[in-house]
């Protein structure tokens, strides 16, 4: 490629092998905003829908009301527990959702009537008060509530609109956009409220624009692209999906402390008409441009020096086809060469933190199933439990109109009793369970945290390569100037195109360095990013997942108490029938 | 525990005698008293032959009975007998329900099936021991007193002649129910009564045998549920554990409490959920079996007015037929009246004892009724007792660890 016979050939025999290598190292760096942790995600999904499906056709539909209550206000739902904490004292109340739980109808006529409420009119604008407005969940509220900068971001009113002029399809492509209503008090918006509309595709560009800027933080996933689109776009439920995880997505990086201050997200937020970011299919177009450049990088006959400013990113896509090449070519002189690179990943602390956060991952992976079958059980004993104290109603109905006897409308009275109970009790594990769904999704959105780990791992990981690329050709090409020298130093007088070409070979060493240090620079920005992040997510973590475990087993003890106490009168009422019989 | 209780109730309900108190054992000496429990069950032989042998104990102070207190050895095959003979003499009262054969060969020997197999066969000779009528049954004897040769000879007679298969008394509720249906039809001419009140009986009977399969089939699923339940409560519990491991000392500690407590709770669901078995389910399955058994009776009741009636008819057919020899002075005439003076015995006969089932199941049904309203009455008691005993344990277990998880907070 530098015009030396040997490495030319070298480079040519590989450049045949590693085509292939080279078109998918292309397409995963395309791609690699696209990783998805498939399993949990779409599981968690399952289970949450079929929660709120199950919520709709049931005969015992019913909307907790407890929800609505605690989302109204802007404080960290997760602290009303504290609050709950100095009621735990007092035996007869428990949670706090006692203050909010309205008194089930009577069932002196044997009716039972769905129980009805209305929504508070959440912020979030979604029609039913359930567990999918987990938007504060979503960004573990404790930012919000913490900090006095306060950036709150919603998503609403999804509406199809048409793509005119340059769409080959008659008729046009339509695409969905939503509005998203931006409220803050953060001088860098210069304005409190303001909305804009987007569709998806800016979003991508949003997260892959930011992934650029701000390698080695973690930056949260964002929602995934679905492969069957067209068709599959048009449904409700799609679109309702999509317009929460977008309001999941936003919210996150609202609640991020350095990406929340971003250029990138302020633009999108507020800027109105076309999003001013330069698009993810810019950057691709970039391939076709790097596709015919090539050839003649190979030959030699373009400046094919990585200029210093282009360190700054990760190899990729179009013109980078070269550097790709050179760094493909490095990571595996690293894995089987003989020599070993002349930087190395050292930092021992960080290799630790890096297994241990593996450690976690997988824990997290499986504490998250674990916890979907939780709530899952927990579901269905709460409609079992349902179905039984129906079946008891329909039955106490018939004995009490077919009743020929004293003895069947005692019986039919104490049915009721029972029935009336498994109702209720059917009812508060259902709340404590939409509840309990609530505060275990901390294990998920942790889970979901770990893929912007690995991101950012692998941010600095790839800029250490390129710092690795970097110093072999600078030794590459050093020596090879040494050796230009000490052959033109044998000819008495100069070699004129001798001298010539060793001008020209100090130039690109000069160059050469000058983006070495660039590269050194990143590497050294990034693993300080890499630093500041890991210690964010330790501290962070300790607070949410204290939370979470505080959440759920409050919850768990005081509708534990309320179903004792509805069985426990019941009971009390049927202890007649026990003999003393010893 | 169960059997003295169920005793006690049949004997205080029934016969209206003052309740005895069990300590009270020089009140047992006076008053004529026949206790009988189930116990100790043991399976005997191999392979496809094995089955389960139950030990019974009667005591008693009836003069027919060997007293005090005889011990025999029975199988399940042996109660069957015992319930066929009984259906057989006593038409007309509602015959105390067996519990099902199992036909699924792996659950036929599990502990828990094996249990309520005891339980329900014990409440069953209980029932017929306490029952003022069917206390009397020679059959009730021989199946407690009898040596066990005697016994599996008494039941191997039983096949071929009076065993009424499970197909046959299917048959004769087709025959209740499409006898409904013929005359609503207009197809046949209504062998049935017309009794008003028997009618509303029947479709109540019918009415409650559905609502309360409905009921015991969610009674059923609950107990699977609390299973299910307690098995994630542990498998969570262990997740949460290991998610711990990952954590500082102190704070990881906190995980692993939480853990424990989950994998605690999950001992205690399947606790709840035998009881729940045990306690609420089975007496509900038992319910649905005694209405099973009152359509028996029902069906009975039908042959037995369908005989009537057949030999109503007969005698007239046969009276006309007798005038008509009288008339033309045949020499046939006295056969036919001795034939005549037959018909009309076992026409009064019939008569009696289709008027017997009546008066019988009159009585029956009052009793019937009373009886469920106790045995169900305690079954949601237990219920109740089981579900409130639960939910105070799992309130208890959380509760505390909410210092620990208090004192993890001020730290930070």
């Amino acid at each position: 490629m530098m015009g030396s016979e040997n490495q030319s050939n070298y480079e040519e025999a590989h450049l045949y092998a590693s085509r292939e290598e080279m078109e998918s190292l292309v397409l995963d760096d395309e791609e690699s905003n696209n990783l998805n942790n498939n399993k949990s995600f779409s599981e968690y999904r399952s289970v949450m829908s079929s929660l709120d499906d199950s919520h709709l056709h049931h005969p015992l539909a019913l909307s907790p009301p407890s929800i609505v209550v605690l989302e109204a206000s802007h404080d960290d739902p997760l602290k009303s527990p504290q609050h709950q904490q100095q009621q735990q004292r007092n035996p007869n109340s428990s949670s706090s959702a006692e203050n909010s739980y309205l008194e089930p109808p009577s069932y002196a006529d044997v009716i039972f009537s769905p129980f009805d409420h209305e929504n508070n009119g959440d912020s979030n604008g979604n029609e039913s008060p359930s567990f999918h407005d987990s938007g504060n969940f979503g960004t573990l509220s404790r930012s919000s509530s913490s900090s006095s900068e306060y950036l709150k971001i919603s998503v609403f009113d999804p509406q199809k609109e048409q793509e005119m002029s340059n769409s080959l399809v008659p008729g046009g492509n339509s695409y969905v956009t939503y509005l998203i209503t931006t409220k803050t008090n953060m001088p860098e918006f210069g304005a409190s409220e303001f909305s804009v509309r987007r569709r998806f595709k800016d979003v991508v560009t949003l997260a892959d624009r930011l992934s650029e800027s701000y390698r080695g933080f973690f930056i949260p996933p964002r929602p995934d692209k679905n492969v069957v689109e067209g068709q599959v776009m048009q449904k409700q439920d799609f679109v309702e999906q999509r317009k929460m995880a977008l309001e999941k997505y936003l919210r996150r990086l609202a609640a991020h402390p350095v990406i929340r201050k971003s250029d990138e997200l302020k633009v999108f937020l507020q800027v109105q008409g076309r999003l001013p970011l330069p698009t993810s299919t810019d950057v691709a177009s970039r391939m076709l441009d790097g596709a015919v450049k090539l050839p003649k990088q190979l030959f030699g006959e373009s400046g094919s020096v990585v200029a210093p400013h282009e360190v700054v990113q990760p190899a990729k896509g179009g013109r980078d086809l070269l550097r790709i090449f050179k760094e493909l070519k490095q990571s595996v002189a690293n894995d089987w060469g003989g020599s070993r690179p002349q930087l190395v990943e050292e930092d021992k602390e960080f290799l630790e933190k890096k297994e241990k956060l593996q450690d976690l991952e997988q824990q997290l992976s499986n504490a998250s199933q674990q916890a979907e079958s939780l709530v899952k059980a927990q579901q269905d004993i709460g409609e079992t439990m349902g179905e039984l104290g129906l079946a008891f109603i329909k039955l106490t109905k018939f004995e009490t109109e077919e009743a020929m006897y004293n003895s069947q409308r005692v019986r039919a009275a104490d049915m009721k009793r029972v029935a009336t109970a498994a109702v209720k009790a059917s009812r508060f594990y259902r709340e404590s369970n939409a509840q309990t769904v609530k505060h275990l999704d901390t294990l998920h959105e942790y889970l979901g945290l770990m893929l912007a780990v690995h991101s950012a791992f692998s941010d600095r990981t790839s800029a250490l390569l390129t710092v690795q690329t970097l110093l072999s050709e600078l030794s590459s090409l050093q020596l090879r100037a040494e050796k230009l020298e000490a052959a033109s130093s044998k000819i008495f007088g100069g070699d004129k195109s001798r001298i010539r070409k060793l001008e020209e070979l100090k130039e690109t060493i000069r160059v050469t360095e000058d983006a070495k240090m660039c590269a050194v620079r990143e590497y050294e920005r990034i693993k300080e990013n890499n630093r500041s992040e890991v210690e964010r997510l330790d501290r962070e973590r300790h607070d949410d997942f204290l939370n979470m475990l505080k959440g759920f087993v409050v919850n768990q003890v005081g509708y534990a108490e309320k179903i004792a106490n509805v069985w426990a009168k019941v009971a009390e009422e049927t202890s007649g029938y026990v003999k003393d019989s010893s | 525990m169960a059997m003295i209780t169920t005793q006690q109730r049949s004997l205080s309900s029934s016969s209206g005698q003052s309740p005895r108190s069990p300590s009270s054992f020089s009140q047992q000496q006076q008053q004529p008293f026949l206790s009988v429990s189930v116990t100790d069950p043991v399976k005997l032989g191999n392979g496809v032959q094995a089955y389960i042998s139950y030990r019974v104990i009667t005591k008693t102070n009836f003069p027919e009975y060997q007293g005090p207190e005889k011990i025999v050895i029975r199988r399940y095959s042996d109660f069957v007998w015992l319930r066929d003979r009984i259906f057989e003499k006593y038409k007309g009262i509602f015959i105390p329900p067996l519990p099902e054969k199992s036909a699924v060969e792996k659950f036929r020997f599990s502990a828990e099936f094996i249990e309520m197999r005891r339980q329900a066969l014990d409440v069953f000779v209980n029932r017929i021991a306490s029952h003022p009528e069917l206390q009397k049954s020679d059959d009730l004897r021989t199946f407690l007193q009898a040596e066990e040769e005697t016994m599996e000879r008494a039941r191997f007679q039983e096949t071929g002649i009076f065993k009424k298969k499970p197909a046959d008394l299917m048959q004769i509720f087709k025959d209740v129910q499409s006898k409904v249906s013929d005359v609503v039809l207009g197809k046949e001419k209504p062998v049935e009564e017309s009794n008003p009140e028997y009618e509303k009986l029947k479709h109540y009977i019918f009415g409650l045998e559905d609502h309360l399969a409905e009921a015991q089939k969610h009674a059923f699923r609950l107990v699977k549920r609390h299973r299910e339940l307690g098995q994630s409560l542990s498998d969570f519990g262990k997740a949460v554990k290991l998610l711990g491991a990952c954590e500082g000392k102190s704070f990881g500690k906190v995980f692993s409490d939480l853990g424990t407590k989950s994998e605690s709770l999950s001992v205690k669901l399947q606790k709840e959920a035998h009881n729940l078995l045990m306690n609420f389910e089975e007496p509900l399955k038992d319910y649905v079996r005694a209405v099973q058994s009152i359509k028996a009776t029902i069906a009975e009741r039908a042959n037995a007015f369908k005989q009537q009636c057949e030999l109503a008819e007969t005698i007239k057919l046969k009276e006309i037929n007798l005038d008509k020899l009288m008339l033309i002075r045949s020499e046939k005439v006295g056969e036919a009246e001795i034939e005549y003076k037959e018909l009309k015995a076992d026409s009064e006969e019939a008569s009696q004892r289709f008027e017997m089932i009546v008066r019988l199941m009159n009585e029956e049904i009052v009793r019937f009724q009373e009886q469920k309203t106790l045995d169900v009455g305690l079954a949601f008691h237990n219920f109740a007792k089981g579900q409130a005993q639960l939910a105070n344990e799992i309130a208890d277990a959380w509760r505390g660890l909410l210092p620990k998880l208090e004192a993890c907070s001020s730290h930070t």
